[in-house]
């Protein structure tokens, strides 16, 4: 009984915290239609504040509070109203969702710059020791504040909501903000309000659970994933059942830290994983959303071409072979990465991109594919990377199957619990059985992985690795592509557009969805098991959640529907950053930040980054004659690296000038030609003739030129 | 072809439509005119199975189809267009239509040549000039004739076509009469909502009329017209009616 009562505490102690950062995220959701990813992350980042005011520095307690909580957190919480929210308003849930997570991982990385992560910073609870008696146990004043300030929120909410005048603007604006605006009330105030008090309700809990974990900056900011369950009970709506979500998972929590037994190694794992599995089962029994009927999609994306393919393909192979010849060794491997996880930002394309669907997991597919070629290669065996495709497309499948009604933030969730349940938990487990089936995971550790071998080839150096991830690189696109251009490519592009109109044609939503789910899946699992064979020895570290994000956010970043953003995605993470950090521990931390802010930006060009650079390159792109010369000057600057005649960075500088020269070139060439087009190309600028000034007589000249009016009137004459 | 019998919609404390009952035969025209909010597309979205009805039953082509999902009814021959075009924006025209005929190859296990088959599609509601631009660039009047091609290119037993005339000039308007003429001719059935009168007084052998959930008259457009119930929703009564 004793033992009961003190785990019913500890899960209320952890209830109570869900509470209040459950709380402040359907606050946020409700009032302003924005799902906050990084919820958790403000949370982290006061908790943080608050260790260096209380600890770091050594300022009282209430002093200390006052400016995390009463300050800061609510001034982060305006600050990204203000700065990022506010231009989202209008876009696509995806864009803001992208915005959201970019501001998760941005600010887990400011942590980091500002709070060094190898430093240790113990952190001691409220009134550290002292206990209050109550019944047969005894309970300490941290854990009776957490429950206390819990209900104090859920007081202080309802007061709010229901007896404060902002409080039922902020309810009102919930169910029609258009009319609350007609009637005088100001949304972003009220949009304003909801982000501080969120901010404020994230800080309390970010502080209240930091001192019983260790302050580390991402763990704290997935923690909040077990809050997200919470809101899902409520569905992002109602803040008494978020509550009592809250205290189911907390009491779950609870009684399997205290009941479950430690020393079975396949259970072990189960409780941090634990709250996921419930969030996954919360996921699937939210009522059915409705079909999704024509998206206010601003993206648009053109089907690839089958110059630009050729162009692209053999341009990812010819820079493979350059880099592995001029590159010593040891940059080889640290660049490795750009194709092998280029392949899995690729896998997003077809999925997000075409589908309109969003998967956080596909780091885990990866994972999965690792796991197949490490069991399956030994011996440089081909069957383990065919098998990396199917296990990851059979797991993409059985992932797709339970989550294939849910859309938007339900299967973002849904995907990462998948993802969190995968590394916290089942990469974890050892060997087991699934019937006649023996099921080998991580078994507690890394794994070797032996180098493919494939007719005859041995790809065992960094080197024929990299070449070898650039041809499957480039297959993996041309046949993304194939797929953009095939039947069911139109079908899939045509569900992301209007899923309510396919149905109506007779189309079973259910199989694109798995189908596609599968394929990218499996895509990633080939990356998967590439990028392992690189690596050499994998560990589930390397295929968590927060690691994937970047990829799934620069991906969107560089326009989810074009091939090119796989290989824009792989080549940023993977190639620029890593090359660029190497200046020095500055740049390193600007560019721990990349993918943050290129994902906060995003609302401002949600097709994304490629889209721009090809615009920009077209010139070049159609002129055959500068394109062949600059092809021609760069094989003869190369063949001069070749033979010694200089070194890397000469080449590069050498190689970057022939780029920019033939680029002026084509430009100025283009612009000659255009030069003819002058009179057609003005016509354009009368579209607002007439609308924004009055006509003038040259316009007017213009129009009669253009129609060729005289000649009509000679016609007519006659 | 199409019978729906005593259908009831409720939204939360709303009734959207009350025991409304309506019947398409085959091979002719059959018009759906209401004022607004009166229920003539939640009326659609019971049939094509966007919305479950919180009593009654939809009949297609002697099959009772009312829990069926959207696209089991689809494949019974029930196709539709919607009030605010449902175009895929990313697609050209020819890939909208195209996109319509490959999903109904699959189920109907059509062999045929689907690329053939929207070209002629594409003859025959005049979008040729525009084949190869994508949707987004081409204006409404024709955006229209997008989807009523992509419901042909589904070889529909019975269509349904919300407002298909808005956004249309008067010389599309009257080409887009004989389209539907010409496809009613073929066998199918076609329930026509539409707020241009003279398209519906024009094209129809029956018009029923629903205001505020309710089936208020039924009969030739002539008898219709003459109406004073329907007169009184459309316009009011002196006595103090809304117009």
């Amino acid at each position: 009984m004793d033992k009961f009562l003190v785990f019913t505490i500890v899960g209320l102690t952890l209830s109570g915290v869900y509470a209040i950062v459950a709380s402040g995220l359907v606050l946020t959701y409700a009032t302003t239609g924005i799902f906050n990813f990084a919820h958790g992350a403000i949370g982290m980042f006061v908790a943080f504040a608050y260790w260096q005011f209380r600890f770091g520095w050594g300022w009282p307690a209430p002093i200390a509070l006052l400016l995390a909580l009463g300050v800061l957190a609510p001034a982060i919480g305006l600050v990204i109203d203000r700065v990022i929210m506010r231009g989202l308003r209008g876009t696509g849930e995806a864009t803001r969702l992208v915005v959201s997570i970019s501001l998760m991982v941005g600010l887990i990385a400011l942590a980091n710059i500002i709070w060094e992560p190898s430093r240790s910073r113990p952190m001691s609870t409220f009134f550290q020791g002292r206990r209050i008696k109550v019944f047969v146990t005894t309970i300490t004043y941290h854990q009776a504040i957490t429950i206390l300030v819990a209900l104090v929120v859920a007081a202080g909410l309802r007061w709010l909501l229901y007896r404060t005048r902002s409080g039922v603007s902020m309810r009102a604006n919930v169910d029609d903000g258009t009319l609350t605006l007609l009637n005088g009330a100001r949304p972003s105030r009220i949009a304003g309000l909801s982000w501080a008090v969120g901010g404020f309700l994230a800080g309390v809990g970010g502080v209240l659970i930091a001192p019983t974990l260790t302050l580390e900056s991402g763990s704290l900011s997935l923690l909040i994933i077990n809050a997200y369950a919470a809101a899902i009970f409520g569905r992002l709506r109602s803040i008494p059942l978020t509550f009592v979500g809250a205290i189911v998972i907390g009491l779950t929590e609870g009684y399997l830290a205290g009941y479950l037994p430690g020393d079975n190694r396949y259970l072990a794992a189960f409780r941090p994983a634990a709250a996921v599995l419930i969030l996954f089962v919360a996921l699937l029994v939210v009522p059915n959303p409705r079909l999704r009927d024509r998206n206010h999609i601003r993206e648009f994306f053109p089907a690839p071409t089958v110059p630009g393919m050729a162009l692209m393909a053999g341009g990812v192979i010819i820079a493979a072979v350059v880099m592995v010849t001029t590159l010593d060794t040891v940059s080889v491997t640290s660049y490795g990465p750009v194709f092998s996880l280029g392949i899995v930002a690729l896998s997003l394309v077809p999925l997000v991109g075409f589908a309109g669907q969003i998967s956080l997991a596909q780091l885990s597919f990866a994972g999965i594919g690792a796991l197949a070629v490490a069991h399956h290669g030994i011996g440089g065996s081909p069957l383990g990377l065919v098998l990396a495709a199917v296990f990851a497309a059979v797991a993409g499948m059985l992932v797709a199957l339970p989550v294939m009604r849910l859309s938007g933030i339900y299967l973002a969730l849904a995907t990462a619990a998948f993802a969190v349940a995968l590394d916290r938990w089942l990469f974890n487990l050892p060997d087991f059985d699934v019937g006649p089936v023996h099921v080998s995971v991580f078994r507690s550790g890394s794994l070797n992985v032996d180098p493919i071998t494939v007719l005859g080839l041995d790809f065992d150096s960094p080197e024929s690795l990299m070449v070898l991830s650039a041809v499957a690189f480039a297959a993996v696109a041309v046949l993304i592509a194939g797929l953009r251009w095939s039947r069911f490519g139109r079908q899939l592009v045509a569900m992301r557009d209007s899923e309510a109109a396919c149905a109506t044609f007779g189309l079973n939503l259910i199989w694109p969805r798995v189908g596609v789910f599968a394929l990218s899946a499996g895509i990633a699992g080939v990356g998967g098991g590439l990028y392992a064979m690189q690596l050499g020895s994998v560990a589930p570290a390397r295929f968590d959640l927060l690691t994937g994000l970047p990829v799934f956010i620069v991906v969107v970043v560089g326009g989810t529907g074009l091939v090119g953003s796989g290989l824009f995605a792989g080549s940023m993470l993977f190639g620029v950053l890593p090359f660029t950090s190497g200046f020095g521990p500055v740049f390193a931390k600007i560019n721990s930040t990349f993918s943050g802010l290129a994902g906060i930006g995003l609302g401002r060009n949600p097709s994304g980054a490629v889209p721009v650079f090809a615009r920009a390159v077209r010139p070049l792109r159609n002129d055959v004659l500068v394109l062949g010369s600059m092809g021609a000057a760069m094989a003869v600057v190369y063949a001069l690296r070749l033979g010694d005649a200089f070194a890397n960075w000469t080449f590069a500088v050498l190689i970057g000038l022939v780029a920019v020269v033939a680029y002026v070139a084509a430009v100025v060439r283009a612009r000659a030609e255009s030069s003819g087009d002058a009179v057609v190309a003005d016509l354009h600028d009368l579209d607002w003739a007439g609308i924004t000034a009055p006509w003038t007589p040259q316009q007017l000249a213009r129009v009669e030129s253009g129609l060729d009016l005289d000649s009509v009137r000679q016609a007519s004459d006659a | 072809m199409l019978e729906v019998n005593d259908v009831s919609v409720r939204f939360g404390g709303h009734l959207a439509l009350d025991r409304a009952s309506i019947s398409a035969p085959a091979g002719q025209i059959t018009g759906l005119i209401g004022p607004n909010g009166a229920g003539k597309t939640t009326l659609f979205n019971a049939i094509t199975g966007l919305l479950t009805p919180t009593e009654g039953t939809v009949v297609i082509d002697g099959h009772d189809v009312t829990g069926q999902s959207l696209h089991r009814r689809a494949r019974h021959g029930v196709a539709r267009t919607f009030q605010q075009l449902e175009l895929f924006t990313m697609l050209t025209v020819r890939e909208n239509i195209r996109v319509a005929a490959d999903i109904r190859s699959r189920w109907a296990r059509d062999r045929g040549d689907m690329g053939a088959l929207t070209e002629d599609i594409i003859d025959r509601v005049g979008l040729r000039d525009v084949a190869d631009e994508r949707v987004t660039a081409i204006p409404t009047g024709q955006g229209r004739l997008v989807e009523l091609g992509r419901v042909l290119a589904c070889k529909p037993r019975v269509l349904l076509l919300d407002e298909p005339a808005s956004g249309q000039d008067d010389r599309e308007t009257e080409r887009f009469g004989e389209l539907l003429v010409e496809v009613a001719s073929s066998g199918a059935a076609v329930l026509l909502v539409e707020h241009d009168m003279s398209l519906v007084m024009d094209v129809c052998d029956t018009v029923h009329v629903l205001d505020l959930g309710r089936m208020l008259a039924s009969g030739t457009p002539a008898e219709v017209q003459a109406n004073p119930l329907v007169l009184d929703a459309y316009l009011g009564t002196d006595s103090g009616g809304a117009a």
